[in-house]
């Protein structure tokens, strides 16, 4: 059961095979079992997941059900649930229980899915190793004494060691598609937009984007379609017709033409990483693909227009934290400046002081033309370096990240070492394009290697259509770590 | 040597939109202590602004009413700084992109001592949306600060005017000017008392022919008095300064009414860096040329262009038209009096500025309390106009309206005051008093005009007032005639 995919977990509860409780019970078990080890949960709260599951039984019983009626998903604990404890993988968040809903949480509410708990995360959000969290780092199931990669490690873990039947992530710079890449799962970072912004706590509004990762792109296509849609609190959502993303998914891929683009096959790749992505590639050639050779001359400035850019959105995304009105407050002080400074000294890890710090540079009088006015015009070269692309194909692929998931620890004393890791995916955000990984391999360590789709906005579809044929022909997919 | 005296004013007048400018709660004023403070007003993690289009309208209403450029496209950014009372540590206003760029108004400044009231142009340097922040509250809470964020997040137009203004006085003019003009054209209670008008005024003094001096800003002006004494103190100050040979420092000063001086907040030394930059969870302001167009159409007309067509189409004085056109409430009153007879303005403004105002004086009232309808005082006026009433008559009408209500015509009815206007009658009373005061007729046939008033007086009281005055002087004329 906890191999089967969203669609037979959904058939199987619509056939009273199943019903939610017994579900939800066989991963909170599984949690219980498991998480110590994993720690990809900040909170279960096992009473509140199995009231929701009660409810969905009685849709299900009703025959109202739609398709995730009855399905547990993780929720990332950067997501505000009402009634749970929201953290953000902060000690400034550590006593915030949500009063409201996220429009992501509210839509899969709707849908009768079950919130099974709230993953593990890198503070705010800023990490690539899910070490920043201030609930501790979360263990690859592959190979506990590595990095699940971030920030939504948490979420790939239970993912990967199927503590959940499927879970969310959001993604800035890579944060779906890196810790996809490291557990062997497949991740979808939509098109800016796409899904609402509401309740998902700032980390770099023009970047941030939830999506929904899982075992298989089958299931991405299910969950984005309870995930995406309008909401008028965003005023970054955008109004578009409803689509169904599971609607391409069996289409040939006979002529379809992939762009591989010189930079991202370049040095800094590891060379079991090259290994992999080649053989993916030539599977798609199989499959009837063309690859084209393309270009995105300007994507190596990526890392440094990012490191300029969401910092400076987060140094103000985080100032509401000052322990004025609700999370944490350091317990003495002597006048408003000193409990300001301590709160927040206290409140907030290395990395984030570290962002916070960067960004408030940037945007400092004399320092925002050279710097964030400077990274504004080159983020917009970037995306028009996309745009130049797509007019010869169709899909781009390259590998998710350079290199498989390295140990907890071995680049903490490098920011910039661990910054690299996202250097192939944080183009995608700059360009507010969709892109995901899906799993394509192993390599050294037997560590899964992930390879990148990225599409032309809005283009989920046939992403997800590129995915699904592949994972028809391959089952890199569907391996699980051993042991768990 | 003469200081040539140079202000610019800040005006930040609170829109009247019901809700927030970013958020659906409540602008509602007085209520419990965060009572209107929603997810978005506390700054929950998570929350996003949206933008309420009823600020926006109110912004391309002041453009157009100001003859400025409405910009087809402005920018939000966030002005970055702690504050308790600001809850996101960012305020989020315009910076480099406003919704309204360069307009102009213009100004009456009244007679003093020494000068004749004049006109004056002063220009408009643009005017932006932003939000306000809550109140800190420090009294009453034991050493401690109270947040109270109903106001967070009220929408205000900043109005920014150039250094155009070369007195207190004019300060004043174009603070009244700009105040009457937001709650002319609907977008702003003007209640200074609940903050919803407030001014800041950056002065400077120099000599003239020299450029412009250091100034310094006064924060916080809330009533136009608080203005032009804090103007008045401010000024002398610099000139005391600058005599003595000191040198003035850029500053930001608040002024105290209960001492009645100004005094240093901040330097620029220790000036903030707000850190602008745009703000990435609102996208541009795109106004189009349809939505400034529907907009011009919900726009009054403003008070200038009234003024000109009392004066061309009506026959009133430029100063009857200017009084008639001080307030909103005070032009439709009289416009609406006048669709009753249309052919009698000058009628219409003696009455409102004469008999109406005096009683409003009297009770302490303005025209929005004025207990008499102008559909009222129409009905009335149509009387006079047709003769139904004297105007001693109709004084007694509006006297028995203001205390009691009640339509002219039923008024008139029941007190009886309805004139005689039919000559017949008139005549036969007159011919009555002819024979009875022979003595008194030979007398005036002889040349002592000044009994005409005797007749007039004697006609009066056997009519009970209720002759037709124009009417009886004539019959009266013909009949001591002989």
């Amino acid at each position: 059961m906890i191999h089967s995919s969203l669609a037979q977990l959904g058939a199987a509860l619509r056939a009273k095979k199943i019903s939610s409780v017994e579900l939800t019970q066989t991963y909170l078990d599984r949690i219980a079992r498991l998480n110590p080890t994993l720690n990809a949960f900040i909170t279960v709260n096992p009473e509140m997941s199995l009231v929701q599951a009660r409810e969905a039984d009685a849709r299900l019983a009703s025959g109202r059900a739609d398709a995730l009626t009855g399905i547990p998903v993780a929720q990332k604990d950067i997501f505000c649930a009402k009634g749970w404890l929201t953290t953000c993988g902060s000690k400034m968040l550590h006593n915030f229980v949500s009063p409201y809903d996220a429009h992501v949480i509210e839509q899969f509410n709707k849908a009768g899915a079950i919130n099974l708990g709230k993953t593990n995360m890198d503070e705010f959000a800023m990490g690539s190793s899910n070490e920043t969290s201030y609930y501790g780092s979360v263990k690859n199931p592959w190979d506990t004494a590595r990095v699940p990669g971030g920030s939504s490690g948490g979420t790939a873990a239970a993912v990967a060691a199927r503590l959940c039947a499927a879970a969310t992530g959001t993604d800035t710079g890579g944060s779906i598609r890196q810790p996809a890449s490291l557990c062997g799962i497949s991740g979808l970072k939509p098109t800016y937009g796409v899904c609402s912004r509401y309740g998902m706590i700032a980390f770099a509004s023009s970047l941030d984007q939830a999506g929904p990762m899982g075992r298989s792109a089958e299931d991405l296509a299910l969950l984005l379609n309870t995930m995406a849609g309008f909401d008028e609190r965003d005023s970054t959502s955008l109004q578009r017709d409803k689509e169904d993303y599971t609607r391409d998914l069996n289409k040939p891929l006979t002529g379809l033409r992939i762009g591989l683009p010189k930079e991202f096959f370049a040095a800094g790749m590891g060379s079991d990483v090259a290994q992999a992505v080649d053989a993916a590639i030539a599977e798609y050639k199989k499959l009837g693909a063309t690859i084209i050779d393309i270009s995105l001359p300007n994507s190596r400035l990526s890392v440094p227009v990012y490191y300029v850019l969401a910092p400076a959105e987060a140094s103000s995304n985080l100032s509401r934290f000052d322990g004025v009105r609700y999370g944490h407050r350091a317990p003495e002080y002597s006048d408003l400046a000193d409990m300001y400074e301590k709160s927040r000294a206290q409140g907030f890890g290395a990395e984030v002081k570290r962002r916070i710090m960067i960004g408030t540079y940037v945007l400092s009088h004399g320092y925002y033309d050279a710097y964030y006015l400077q990274a504004q015009k080159i983020r917009r070269l970037i995306a028009q370096d996309f745009t130049e692309a797509y007019k010869q194909c169709d899909v781009i692929m390259g590998p998710t990240s350079p290199s498989t998931a390295f140990k907890l620890g071995e680049k903490g004393d490098d920011p910039v070492q661990m910054y690299l890791s996202d250097i192939y995916t944080i183009a995608v955000n700059l360009a507010g394009l969709p892109g995901m990984s899906i799993p394509c391999g192993f390599g050294a360590n037997t560590m899964p290697v992930g390879l990148q789709i990225i599409g032309n906005y809005f283009d989920e579809a046939r992403m997800l259509n590129v995915a699904h044929q592949y994972q028809l022909a391959t089952d890199w997919h569907s391996r699980a770590p051993q042991g768990l | 040597m003469t200081w040539e005296i140079v202000i610019g004013l800040e005006v930040h007048a609170q829109l009247s939109t019901n809700s927030k400018i970013f958020c659906g709660a409540s602008t509602a004023f007085g209520a419990e202590p965060n009572t209107q403070a929603d997810a978005v007003s506390l700054a929950l993690p998570g929350v996003l602004p949206v933008l309420n289009k009823g600020a926006v309208e109110r912004a391309i209403k002041f453009g157009l009413a100001t003859g400025a450029h409405v910009a087809p496209r402005s920018v939000f950014a966030r002005k970055n700084y702690f504050y308790p009372d600001l809850p996101k540590g960012y305020q989020i206003s315009q910076f480099d992109l406003p919704v309204v760029g360069q307009g102009a108004l213009t100004i009456h400044v009244p007679a003093s001592g020494k000068t004749e009231a004049y006109e004056k142009t002063v220009r408009l340097t643009r005017a932006h949306l932003e939000e306000d922040a809550g109140k800190s509250l420090h009294e009453d809470f034991h050493g401690m600060t109270g947040i109270d964020l109903n106001r967070a997040g009220t929408p205000l137009l900043e109005i920014v005017s150039e250094p155009d203004m070369r007195s207190a006085a004019e300060a004043v003019a174009y603070a009244k000017a700009l105040h009457a003009l937001v709650q002319w054209i609907g977008i702003c209670d003007g209640n200074m008392q609940e903050g919803s008008f407030r001014c800041d005024a950056n002065v400077s003094v120099h000599r003239p022919g020299t450029p412009f001096g250091t100034r310094r800003e006064i924060k916080n002006l809330n009533s136009f008095r608080f203005l032009e004494q804090a103007i008045n103190y401010e000024v002398q100050w610099q000139i005391d300064t600058l005599v003595n040979g000191g040198t003035i420092q850029q500053a930001t000063v608040l002024f105290d009414p209960d001492r009645g001086e100004t005094r240093m907040m901040r330097t620029k030394e220790e000036a903030h860096d707000y850190r602008y930059f745009p703000d990435p969870d609102l996208l541009p302001l795109e106004i189009s040329p349809e939505w400034i167009e529907a907009v011009r159409a919900t726009l009054p007309e403003l008070p200038h262009v009234k003024q000109v067509r009392y004066v061309n189409d009506l026959g009133l004085s430029a100063y009857d038209a200017s009084i008639l056109t001080a307030s909103r409430e005070m032009a439709d009153f009289f416009e609406t009096v006048l669709a009753a007879v249309p052919k009698d303005a000058k009628l219409v403004a003696n009455w409102i500025m004469g008999e109406v105002s005096a009683q409003l004086n009297r009770d302490g009232l303005d025209m929005a309390q004025c207990p008499i309808t102008a559909q009222q005082l129409g009905g009335m006026l149509q009387r006079i106009a047709d003769n139904t009433i004297s105007n001693s008559g109709a004084k007694e009408v509006f006297r028995t309206m203001w205390a009691e209500g009640g339509e002219a015509d039923a008024i008139i009815e029941a007190k009886g005051l309805k004139q005689v206007s039919d000559s017949g009658a008139i005549e036969a009373l007159v011919d009555e008093i002819i024979a009875a005061n022979s003595d008194k007729v030979a007398e005036y046939r002889s040349g002592k005009d000044k009994l005409f008033g005797f007749f007039v007086g004697l006609a009066m009281k056997a009519s009970k007032g209720k002759a037709n005055p124009a009417q009886l002087n004539d019959i009266l004329k013909k009949k001591l005639a002989g």
